[in-house]
């Protein structure tokens, strides 16, 4: 009777886990890998499929395609019919296996196949617990997508966001799908702008538990956290240098919302003034060199990004069509910014080239929010409404695949894509 | 039986006899703390009541400060995209005034809101905008610096929840608190 329960308990999680993921694609003439993923012997009756991991990463990135075809029964080690597959449609065949080896302990084989020169394209064995199957998914998803686009994959990156259920804010950090989150944070009052540091390690935040924001950096790991600043009035937006050892911030301390220069590791640090205006500077972000950082001003009236010199200098605007551009990101290869633009009411995600300036909305949903790049610069996570719900998204810079997160429950909202290799 | 409508005419002449305002310092916001039994038993009585006056029912915040409130009035309220204190307020960034100038030793924190459009950081700075204002207000008229700190919770704290006009008027404001 008790296997039968669990039995259901397995299936139910299994079809919740399938029916919360749903890649949409807009548009035509997509140039999609097409990928055909074979169940991995064994695996059959777990609780995570490594499989249905693996093509989910991968057709999430936008440049994967999933393909069925003849891979009933096949392992690692089976020699498939690779002519037969390409028939098929698939330019590459991905196998493996699970299998037992101890008490929680499970051998994770895979090999990859190129079906157009049929050739074999190396495997891999990891050796994991239980609950490192979605991990270890996750990494063999970077190793087939680094393999086949020679890109590196973020699948096994981590996300932070924050939900609000009814009266209680938590900060969570999951897994780039969403999955696996864990809670670094709980409180009754609202918290805001999660930061990961460069190292992946720590988190700086925006809380409101004193009743006013201060921002704390907190290490991820141990759960100790340091209250960075607590300056007289506002202090929020936190954003790292990319060699980690300065914060960037907006303190209201000299009278409106002013960006400052905080030493990131020195408790009690000192923060320099970084641009000046009688208005409103605010959202600093640095760009991926650590010599320029972007920000929201409305010093020309309205709310405009511009860009400044890290050793200050006047400041450039970079924003010209429309009255309302904020929440600036840039890309890791410091080609793209993406940012939220006010246009007929609806705030909208758009994305920027930055070598010729233009611009294009990349979303259908009208309040957008929080952009942030993933680390290899291919997908953006942002957060928006659906169906009268706050919910995480990825896309492709250009728009046309994008997929709603699993999550926690309640209201999703402000995510931050944390760095590689964490 | 009769116990029973005896506390419900009870509930309702209570209800009836004080309506819920917005800027009532009193009223506490019991469901956002988890104790909603305690709200249940009045109801539908004051819901009704509530609902004759905003059409929808309030969420108020639950701030422990809104029980000691200086002076009578403390919530100052703005138009879209506006950090001018409207005329019509003078006379509560007056009384505010004259009572802090009276008790140098009274703290207040002016705490400035936003409506729920736009990006979060964005609206902290807006209802950062906000609170200095009235701050600056108070300052003209004496009060001195150190008592008073102008914070802001942008677009987190609204007092009345949905995206109406009548909700989003409500939430673009500066309230002013004790510490």
């Amino acid at each position: 009777m008790n296997k039968l329960f669990l039995g259901c308990i397995a299936w139910l999680l299994a079809c919740t886990a399938q029916a919360q993921f749903r890649v949409e694609v807009s548009g035509t003439g997509l140039t999609q890998f097409p990928i055909a993923i074979a169940a991995f012997k064994g695996n059959e009756g777990m609780t995570q499929r490594i499989a249905a991991i693996v093509q989910a990463d991968l057709e999430r990135s936008g440049q994967f395609r999933s393909v069925e075809g003849n891979t009933a029964g096949l392992d690692e080690n089976t020699r498939p019919d690779l002519a037969s597959l390409r028939k098929q449609g698939a330019d590459a065949l991905l196998t493996g296996s699970v299998s037992r080896v101890g008490d929680d302990r499970y051998e994770v084989r895979f090999r990859l196949w190129d079906t157009v020169r049929s050739q074999d394209l190396g495997g891999q064995s990891h050796s994991v617990g239980a609950a490192e199957m979605r991990r270890v998914a996750h990494k063999i998803a970077d190793t087939v997508y680094e393999k086949l686009t020679g890109e590196k994959g973020v699948f096994a990156t981590r996300i932070a966001y924050v939900t609000k259920s009814a009266a209680v804010y938590n900060l969570w950090v999951a897994d780039a799908d969403g999955e696996g989150a864990q809670s670094a944070l709980r409180s009754t009052e609202p918290i805001i702008s999660p930061s990961w540091a460069p190292n992946g390690n720590q988190l700086a935040y925006v809380s409101f538990e004193s009743r006013k924001p201060v921002v704390y950096v907190h290490d991820v790991d141990s759960g100790k956290r340091r209250l960075v600043a607590n300056f007289k009035g506002s202090n929020s937006a936190p954003s790292w240098s990319p060699d980690g050892k300065t914060l960037a911030l907006t303190l209201s301390r000299d009278g409106g919302s002013q960006i400052y220069l905080m030493d990131a590791v020195q408790p009690g640090a000192e923060a320099r003034r970084l641009a000046a205006s009688s208005g409103i500077d605010t959202e600093p972000t640095f760009s991926p060199d650590g010599q320029t950082v972007y920000f929201v001003s409305d010093r020309g009236g309205s709310p405009q990004i511009y860009k400044v010199p890290v050793s200050g200098g006047t400041p450039e605007r970079v924003t010209f069509g429309g009255s309302y551009n904020i929440s600036p990101a840039v890309s890791p290869d410091g080609r793209s910014l993406a940012y939220i633009s006010r246009v007929a009411g609806a705030f909208k995600l758009h994305v920027m080239d930055l070598a010729s300036g233009q611009a294009q909305a990349i979303t259908d949903t009208s309040a957008d929010e929080n952009p942030s790049f993933a680390p290899n610069s291919r997908m953006i996570i942002y957060a928006t409404q659906q169906h009268g719900r706050e919910a995480l998204m990825t896309s492709t810079l250009d728009g046309r695949v994008k997929a709603r997160l699993a999550g926690q429950s309640g209201d999703l909202r402000e995510p931050d894509w944390g760095p590689m290799g964490k | 039986m009769n116990k029973w409508i005896l506390m419900a005419l009870v509930a309702t002449l209570a209800a009836c006899s004080t309506p819920v305002k917005l800027d009532e310092a009193s009223v506490e916001d019991k469901s956002a703390q988890g104790s909603g039994a305690t709200m249940k038993a009045l109801t539908p009585a004051t819901t009704g009541a509530a609902a004759s006056n905003a059409g929808s029912v309030a969420s108020l915040d639950a701030s422990a400060t809104a029980k000691s409130a200086v002076g009578a009035e403390r919530i100052v309220y703005f138009d879209f995209d506006s950090f001018a204190i409207r005329p019509e307020f003078q006379g509560i960034i007056e009384s505010n005034a004259r009572t802090l100038k009276a008790n140098k030793a009274a703290k207040i924190s002016i705490e400035g809101h936003t409506d729920e459009r736009g990006g979060r950081e964005y609206n902290l700075a807006l209802g950062q905008k906000r609170a200095e204002a009235v701050r600056k207000a108070l300052g003209l008229l004496g009060v001195s610096e150190a008592q008073m700190e102008a914070v802001s919770f942008g677009k987190e704290k609204p007092a009345v929840a949905g995206n109406s006009e009548a909700a989003m008027e409500k939430n673009r404001r500066a309230e002013i608190s004790v510490r």
